[in-house]
C-alpha cells in the first residue's frame, strides 16, 4: 500500500515539474534578443510610452522607442493593444521555503533563508504567471529577531544560485507585536516563551544589540591590536551577533513585521539609540497614524493594500494606509505574504486608488520600483530604463485593470512564463496525468477512488506561522 | 403598511437632504434607521442586469422598490433627485456565502460565533448570532455589495444560513429571508490538512481503504439523522390524523430538518472536489432534497451532471490557490467561464468570514480576465445569485417591483479603482461611511 503511494506521488511529481515548466522555455537562448513592438510601455520612472518598443538583449532592456529595428535572428513580439509593466517586486514573501520560522528562541538572527530555498516550488510559476519577477524572502514573525532574507529572482526551475539576487544588500527580519509575543499561537501542550509583552518584545532586541554592541567592541578592539602588531588571540566567533553587528554597522537591513503605531515608534527609537534605521516596516497597518514620524526616520513602508480585522493587531487597519504614507514621504510598497496573494499585486496596487487618491504611476510605484528601493535593488529592476535588467511582463490590458491579464513574463531578457506555451501543452499533461491516475500500479487494492493527493509541501508555513493568521481555509 | 408610509412621506421628505444620501459623506457613522426615500437618478447610465443596457435614462425608487426604469422614466414630484451624469446604476451586489456578521476577528474566539460544538446541529440559526453592528457590514456595502447570505460553519450539519441586507438596527430588520437553508459541510475523505493550526490538524491515513470507510460511515450518519427526521414528521402527521397515536416528543433537531426535508428550504452542501460534488449530488437525490454546491473548485469536472439536475453552484475559490501541483495555474480564475460554457448555473461568492467579503466585484473581475463574458461577471455576483438562492424575484436586478438595491458607481462596478458614490437598501440611503472612513478621516489631519 506504501509503496503504491509513493509510486504515485512520485508520478505525479513528474507530472507537475512538467505542467509547470513548459520544456520549449528552458531551451530559449539567453543570448536571443527579443522585441517587443507596439506596446503601451509602463515605465514607472519616465511615465507611459504609448505605441513604443522595447528591445531586449543580453538580458538588458537594450534600447526604448518607437520604430525600433530588429537585430538579426531576434524574436519579434507584437504587442499591439498591450502593456508591458516592469516585473513586480514583492517585498515580503515566504514562497519556495522548506521552513519559514526557526521558533524556538526570540532571536535567532544566526539562521539563513538561503538554506531553505527550493527551486521547483509551483508557488513560483503562478507568481511569474502574474507579472512577479522577484521576491524579498522572510524568515517568519515568530521571534522579535527572526533569520536573514534572501532577495530572489524567479529563476523557476534553475539552480538556486541563478535565483540569487546579484549584490542585493543582505536584511533581516525582525517582528513586533502578537506573533513574537505568539498571542494567537497557544494550544494545549505548548510551552510559553519569552517574550510574552510588547515589553518583552522590546527589551529582547534590546538586549541583543547591546550583547552585539559589545561583542563589536571586541572584534574592534582585536582588530585594533593586530594592527599595532599585538599578538593576540581573537575573540570568539558569535553567529548570532555578527548579523546584529552588521545592522550596527549599516550593512544589513532591518525588515520589520509590525503592526501598531506604538510598537512602530518604540522600534525606530531603539534603533535610532543603537545607531541604526529600519529599513522597511513590514505590514505597517497603522502606520498611517504615525506617518509623520516614519517619514522623519527615514524607514520603508511595506504594507497590505486593504487586508484587515484578522487579528486584534489588524483591526485599525484601513486601505488608506499606503496613500497616507505615501503623502508624508514614505516610500511605500504593496506585498502579498502569500503565494496567493502573490499572483494579482496588480489588484492590490489598484485597490488602493480609490482609498486615498493616489494617481496610476503613484500605484505601480507601489509594486515595482518602490520595493526595489526598499530592497537596494533599483539600479537594476523596478522600472523599464535602458540598461537595466530585462525583467518585466506584458500584459493584455492596463495592469491596474482587474481585467488584465500577463500573456509573457521575462526574467534577464529570458521567457519564465508565457501563456500561449501554458495552453498548448495543457491537453498533453491532462491525457499523461489521466493514464497515470488510470495504471494499475496507481489504483488502490480493492477498487475504489484514486489514492489521495500528495500533501502540499512547507507544512512549517501552512502551520500559520506567516505573518498573518489564515482566515480562510 | 402602506398607509403609514404615506403618512410619513412629507416628513421624510422633508428631512432627507441630499448630503444624508451622500455616500462618500464624511462625518460620523449613523444608525440605519433613514427612512424609505423616494428618488429618482437621471440621466445615469443604467444597468439593469436582466436586460439591455440603457445608456441614459431614468431610475425611480420609491416604497422601497424599484418604481420606474428607462430612457424616459417620470420622477414623481417631490421626489429626491440625483445627477446621474458620468454614474452607472448597478443593482447590489450579493454574496452568497459568507459568515458575515458571525465573526469580528478571527484570532479572538470571544467575538467568533460561527459554529457550534458536535457535528448534527440543523438548529442552530445563523440569524440570531448576527451582529448588525459588525464593522464588517459598512465595509462591505462601501463597495456596492448590499445582501449577503450568512452560513454557520462546522460539524457535518453546519446550521441554518440566513440572507440579510447590510442595512438594519437588529438582524431582524436585515433580515430578508430568516432562514435561507441548510448547510452541510458533506463529509469528504480525510486525507491529511484540516486547518491552519499543526495541532488541530488531523493526520493524512495510513489506509486509503480506512478513509474511504470512514467518509462512508460518515454519510451514512447523515443520512440516518435525516431519515430518523423523515420518521420523526411521519409520526407527527400519524398522531394528528389519529388522536389514539401518541404524538412523539417534540424534537427541535428534528423540527429544523423538515423545511430542507419537505423542499421547501434548499441545502447547502459545501463540496470542492469532483468526487465529493457527485457524491453530495446523489446523496441529495437519494433524500430527496435540494442541493446548493458551495465551493465547487472542480465542478466543471461535473458539469454534465450539474446541468441534468440542474443544481447551481456557489463559486467560493475564484481567488485560491490550485489544490494541486500540476493543476493549471488559472485553474480556479477559468472555473466560472468553463461552468458557464457547460450551461451550469452557478454565481460568484468570496466565501469570506466577513472582512474580505467587500472583495466580490474582484473575484468576479478575475473570471473576467480569464474568459467568462463581463457581463457574465456582473451576473454572476447579483442576478446569478439571487436566482442560485431563489430570491430572483426580489432581488438581484433592476426591475420595477423589486427591492431597492440599487449603487450608483462611477465607473465599471468589478473594477477596483471604481468608487459607489449612492447605494439604496430597501428603498433606504444607506450611509457609505465605515470604520475606515472614520479612522481615515481623523488621522489624515495629523501632519
Amino acid at each position: 500500500m506504501k509503496s503504491r503511494l509513493a509510486l504515485w506521488r512520485l508520478t505525479l511529481a513528474v507530472v507537475a515539474a512538467t505542467v509547470a515548466c513548459p520544456t520549449g522555455l528552458r531551451a530559449q537562448q539567453k543570448s536571443k534578443a527579443t522585441l517587443i513592438k507596439n506596446a503601451t510601455l509602463l515605465t514607472v520612472t519616465k511615465g507611459a510610452l504609448d505605441n513604443s518598443d522595447l528591445l531586449i538583449e543580453n538580458g538588458k532592456i537594450a534600447k526604448i522607442g518607437k520604430g525600433l529595428s530588429a537585430p538579426d535572428g531576434a524574436r519579434v513580439i507584437d504587442a499591439t493593444g498591450k502593456y508591458v509593466l516592469p516585473g513586480i517586486v514583492d517585498c515580503h514573501s515566504h514562497s519556495m521555503l522548506d521552513a519559514v520560522n526557526e521558533g524556538s528562541l526570540s532571536v535567532t538572527s544566526m539562521c539563513r533563508i538561503r538554506d531553505v530555498l527550493n527551486p521547483n516550488d509551483v508557488d513560483l510559476y503562478r507568481a511569474l504567471a502574474g507579472g512577479v519577477t522577484t521576491l524579498n524572502l522572510l524568515h517568519g514573525s515568530a521571534n522579535a529577531i527572526g533569520g536573514q532574507n534572501q532577495v530572489v529572482k524567479i529563476k523557476y526551475g534553475r539552480p538556486i544560485e541563478e535565483f540569487l539576487f546579484p549584490d542585493a544588500p543582505p536584511g533581516i527580519k525582525f517582528a513586533l507585536g502578537e506573533n513574537p509575543k505568539r498571542s494567537n499561537f497557544r494550544f494545549p501542550g505548548q510551552t510559553q516563551r519569552y517574550p510574552n509583552s510588547r515589553m518583552g518584545v522590546e527589551e529582547t532586541i534590546r538586549d541583543a544589540f547591546v550583547r552585539a554592541r559589545d561583542y563589536k567592541r571586541q572584534q574592534d578592539d582585536y582588530a585594533a591590536a593586530k594592527a599595532r602588531g599585538e599578538n593576540v588571540p581573537p575573540p570568539k566567533r558569535d553567529l548570532q551577533l555578527e548579523p546584529l553587528v552588521e545592522v550596527l554597522e549599516g550593512k544589513r537591513h532591518v525588515h520589520a513585521h509590525c503592526y501598531r503605531a506604538e510598537e512602530i515608534l518604540m522600534l525606530m527609537s531603539l534603533a535610532e539609540e543603537f545607531g541604526f534605521r529600519v529599513r522597511t516596516l513590514q505590514h505597517v497597518l497603522e502606520g498611517y497614524k504615525i506617518a509623520r514620524e516614519i517619514a522623519k526616520h527615514g524607514a520603508g513602508a511595506s504594507a497590505f493594500a486593504d487586508f484587515w480585522s484578522y487579528k486584534v493587531e489588524a483591526y485599525d487597519a484601513i486601505p488608506h494606509d499606503a496613500a497616507l504614507m505615501t503623502r508624508a514621504g514614505v516610500v511605500v510598497s504593496l506585498n502579498s505574504d502569500d503565494d496567493g496573494r502573490a499572483r494579482r499585486l496588480n489588484m492590490e496596487a489598484a485597490r488602493v486608488m480609490k482609498y486615498g487618491d493616489l494617481t496610476e504611476t503613484e500605484a505601480l510605484r507601489l509594486i515595482t520600483i518602490n520595493p526595489a528601493i526598499q530592497l537596494g535593488i533599483d539600479q537594476r529592476v523596478g522600472s523599464l530604463e535602458v540598461g537595466k535588467d530585462a525583467d518585466l511582463a506584458i500584459w493584455t490590458a492596463h495592469p491596474l485593470s482587474v481585467y488584465a491579464r500577463v500573456e509573457t513574463t521575462f526574467v534577464d531578457g529570458e521567457v519564465f512564463f508565457d501563456r500561449q506555451a501554458d495552453l498548448a501543452q495543457r491537453e498533453a499533461l491532462a491525457k499523461e496525468r489521466a493514464e497515470l491516475e488510470a495504471a494499475e500500479v496507481n489504483r488502490p487494492q480493492g477498487g475504489g477512488a484514486p489514492p489521495p493527493l500528495p500533501a502540499r509541501r512547507r507544512p512549517a508555513y501552512r502551520a500559520g506561522d506567516n505573518c498573518m493568521q489564515i482566515t480562510k481555509e | 403598511m402602506r398607509g403609514d408610509w404615506l403618512a410619513q412621506l412629507p416628513k421624510a421628505l422633508g428631512t432627507l437632504a441630499l448630503g444624508a444620501l451622500a455616500s462618500v459623506a464624511l462625518g460620523q457613522q449613523k444608525l440605519d434607521i433613514a427612512p424609505r426615500a423616494t428618488v429618482a437618478i437621471r440621466d445615469a447610465r443604467l444597468v439593469p442586469v436582466s436586460g439591455d443596457v440603457i445608456e441614459r435614462g431614468t431610475i425611480v425608487i420609491r416604497d422601497g422598490k424599484i418604481a420606474a426604469i428607462g430612457p424616459t422614466a417620470a420622477i414623481p414630484s417631490g421626489a429626491q433627485v440625483i445627477d446621474g451624469k458620468g454614474l452607472t446604476v448597478y443593482p447590489g451586489m450579493i454574496d452568497a456565502a459568507t459568515s458575515l456578521g458571525l465573526v469580528e476577528i478571527p484570532a479572538v474566539a470571544a467575538t467568533v460565533d460561527q459554529g457550534e460544538v458536535g457535528d448534527y446541529n440543523p438548529n442552530a440559526r445563523a440569524l440570531v448570532a448576527i451582529n448588525p453592528h459588525s464593522a464588517h457590514v459598512r465595509v462591505t456595502r462601501y463597495n456596492g455589495i448590499t445582501t449577503v447570505a450568512t452560513m454557520p460553519d462546522g460539524g457535518v450539519i453546519c446550521g441554518q444560513a440566513t440572507l440579510i441586507n447590510l442595512y438594519g438596527t437588529s438582524p431582524q430588520e436585515m433580515a430578508v429571508v430568516p432562514s435561507l437553508g441548510l448547510v452541510i459541510n458533506f463529509p469528504r475523505l480525510n486525507l491529511g490538512g484540516g486547518g491552519p493550526f499543526a495541532a488541530f490538524r488531523q493526520p493524512p491515513p495510513s489506509n486509503l481503504a480506512e478513509a474511504i470507510a470512514t467518509r462512508n460511515r460518515r454519510v451514512e450518519e447523515l443520512r440516518q439523522v435525516m431519515r430518523e427526521a423523515t420518521d420523526y414528521a411521519r409520526a407527527k402527521e400519524a398522531a394528528a390524523a389519529d388522536p389514539k397515536i401518541p404524538r412523539p416528543a417534540t424534537n427541535v433537531v428534528y423540527e429544523s430538518l423538515l423545511p430542507t426535508l419537505r423542499g421547501e428550504t434548499p441545502a447547502f452542501f459545501r463540496a470542492d472536489r469532483a468526487q465529493d460534488i457527485r457524491a453530495a449530488l446523489a446523496f441529495a437525490e437519494d433524500m430527496g432534497i435540494r442541493p446548493i454546491i458551495v465551493g465547487g473548485n472542480e465542478a466543471s469536472a461535473c458539469a454534465a451532471e450539474l446541468k441534468a439536475k440542474g443544481v447551481p453552484v456557489i463559486l467560493t475559490g475564484v481567488l485560491d490557490l490550485p489544490s494541486r501541483e500540476d493543476d493549471p495555474y488559472d485553474m480556479l480564475y477559468e472555473n466560472a467561464a468553463k461552468l458557464h460554457r457547460a450551461g451550469v448555473k452557478f454565481c460568484i461568492s468570496t466565501g469570506d468570514n466577513g472582512a474580505h467579503v467587500r472583495d466580490l466585484p474582484y473575484h468576479a473581475g478575475m473570471a473576467a480576465a480569464f474568459g467568462l463574458d463581463p457581463r457574465e461577471a456582473l451576473r454572476a455576483v447579483t442576478l446569478s445569485p439571487a436566482e442560485a438562492l431563489g430570491i430572483s424575484d426580489r432581488l438581484g436586478s433592476l426591475e420595477v417591483g423589486k427591492m431597492a438595491n440599487i449603487v450608483v458607481a462611477d465607473g465599471d462596478l468589478l473594477e477596483p479603482r471604481t468608487r459607489v458614490k449612492y447605494a439604496f437598501i430597501d428603498g433606504r440611503p444607506a450611509q457609505l461611511t465605515s470604520r475606515h472612513t472614520e479612522l481615515y478621516e481623523q488621522f489624515k489631519e495629523r501632519k
